[in-house]
């Protein structure tokens, strides 16, 4: 597995991992540094074209994201932290695959080549690469844990025959010695851009979510989505409310990170006394 | 709170005069269709576009129930589906529904028949605004819009000049004030945008091609 090839990627972050959750970003950085996962940032990235671009105008969004993809380097795999940005580089991807003519069409457009071959994953997908099942470590001191997929990594149609990731995390937190707590409403939808235009209905549908991991017993979540993330905090009007971890924050902590104060300090529902509670923090 | 989709086709004397009562919702009430004035390509159209799979559909109804957010639209999931089935172009191109999906696919999770219900409301929102039809959440409409002209101006999204830009927009100022505050005091929100150098490249994106050439 560990072959030196397979451990360089581009690295696309996306809009919300690098303003809003600066501190996905931080903690994505210092677990790959761990790991030994070499990234280097996709150079001068735009935006994927989220929900919007493909609502108004598709193919916008199309041409937004094989910009992307004129971008990578063909031989190293880009790194997709936002599940959203995945499925829309991913999507985009297959079609410029299948349709020759499409493909040359975008290289001539952008006067770069696009691989057919390029590999696209999502950030957990390559820590599940690296076989977490034989850590075994004990970092997290039997921390409950809701895993939180949110909805676009639950198999999204156009993408059926690509990879799935149910119970991944449940796996990778297992391994780190926390206990996964899966009764609960991991995939429901936390609400996306219907949380600026629609708070009460998606504060309706986070307290749902949140309800259902304290009903569970979890004592927090994690989320492999900075967009759930922000709008798990700012959408919760329940009295309980539980700390929301980025999946990246929750790895590179058990890996024993030591600048996590700072990703700490920028969550509305502050982690640290659990963590404090708990041992895990000093 | 819905009711469910009911079919009654009602004979007239010339059968050619049929006509179909479809009653969607309590909401709705009863809406009376006239066959003749069905559009008979729009479900070709829609196919042609999103390559939803849309044939495919049986009617299960499944899809309405999976969606979590079938209260906020006015008519279910396979509603739509069924307008667009029968040709009921404007009907189908009003909805709230198609502005409401978020793209969360959770209905195409639950569909036995694997359509990919999201791509055929995008495709609809899509043809919706090319056909000038009233969009009926405006709020959407702005938010999607304010989120395009951040990326024609910077390459990325600029959620504070977003933000800023839809309050003032809709003169709601303080609507949300209370989050947007805590965003700022957490750092969440950037005052300058992140922008990408390269930004003719995406500038021709939003111009026809001739727009930029030079003699
Ligand atoms: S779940 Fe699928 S087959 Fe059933 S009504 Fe919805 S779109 Fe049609
Ligand atoms: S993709 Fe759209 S229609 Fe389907 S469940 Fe999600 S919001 Fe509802």
């Amino acid at each position: 597995m560990r072959d030196k090839d397979s451990l360089e990627f581009s690295y696309f972050p996306g809009c919300s991992v690098v303003t809003t959750s600066w501190e996905s970003n931080q903690s994505l950085l210092h677990a790959c540094r761990s790991l030994g996962l070499n990234l280097k940032e996709l150079e001068d990235w735009n935006c994927c074209g989220s929900s919007s671009a493909f609502a108004i105008d598709p193919e916008l969004g199309f041409n937004l994201s094989a910009r992307n993809l004129s971008l990578a380097e063909p031989d190293r795999p880009l790194l997709v932290m936002c599940p959203r940005c995945l499925h829309h580089l991913r999507e985009t991807h297959q079609i410029l695959r299948q349709d020759k003519l499409m493909r040359r069409a975008q290289e001539r457009r952008w006067k770069r080549p696009i691989s057919p071959d390029l590999e696209i994953i999502h950030f957990l997908e390559a820590v599940v690469k690296l076989g977490p099942q034989t850590w075994k470590r004990d970092g997290l001191e039997g921390l409950k844990v809701m895993p939180y997929y949110g909805c676009t990594l639950f198999r999204p149609p156009a993408l059926r025959r690509e990879r799935y990731y149910q119970g991944e995390v449940e796996n990778v937190l297992a391994a780190l010695g926390a206990v996964p707590v899966v009764k609960a409403l991991t995939n429901r939808c936390c609400g996306s851009f219907l949380s600026a235009v629609r708070p009460g209905l998606v504060t309706q549908m986070v307290n749902e979510i949140i309800q259902s991991a304290v009903t569970a017993g979890a004592e927090c979540l994690v989320t492999v989505c900075a967009m759930c993330q922000l709008n798990l905090e700012i959408r919760c009007t329940l009295e309980q409310k539980l700390p929301i971890f980025h999946f990246s924050e929750i790895l590179a902590l058990a890996l024993e990170a030591k600048d996590y104060e700072s990703w700490f300090a920028r969550h509305l529902v502050d982690p640290r006394p659990l963590l404090i509670e708990r041992g895990l923090l000093r | 709170m819905l009711n469910e989709a009911k079919l009654i086709i009602t004979d007239k004397k010339d059968p050619l005069e049929q006509i179909w009562q479809i009653g969607t919702d309590s909401l709705f009430g009863p809406k009376i269709i006239e066959v003749d004035a069905l559009d008979r390509d729009f479900a070709e159209e829609v196919e042609r576009r999103s390559h939803a799979g849309l044939r495919r559909c049986y009617f299960c109804r499944s899809c309405g129930n999976g969606c979590p957010f079938v209260t906020a639209m006015d008519v279910p999931p396979y509603a739509v589906m069924r307008m667009v089935h029968y040709g009921l172009r404007e009907e189908a191109l009003s909805t709230r529904t198609i502005w409401i999906c978020v793209n969360c696919h959770t209905c195409a999770s639950q569909c036995p028949m694997a359509i990919d219900i999201a791509a055929m409301m995008n495709t609809l929102c899509h043809m919706a605004l090319e056909e000038r039809v009233p969009v009926p959440t405006p709020d959407i409409l702005k938010f999607h819009l304010e989120v395009v002209r951040s990326i024609e101006r910077h390459g990325r999204t600029h959620k504070l000049g977003i933000m800023l830009r839809l309050k003032l927009l809709t003169g709601e100022w303080f609507k949300d004030v209370d989050v947007g505050l805590k965003m700022l005091s957490k750092r969440k929100l950037d005052l300058r945008p992140s922008r990408i150098r390269a930004l003719k490249e995406i500038h021709r994106l939003f111009l026809p091609y001739w727009r930029v050439v030079k003699p």
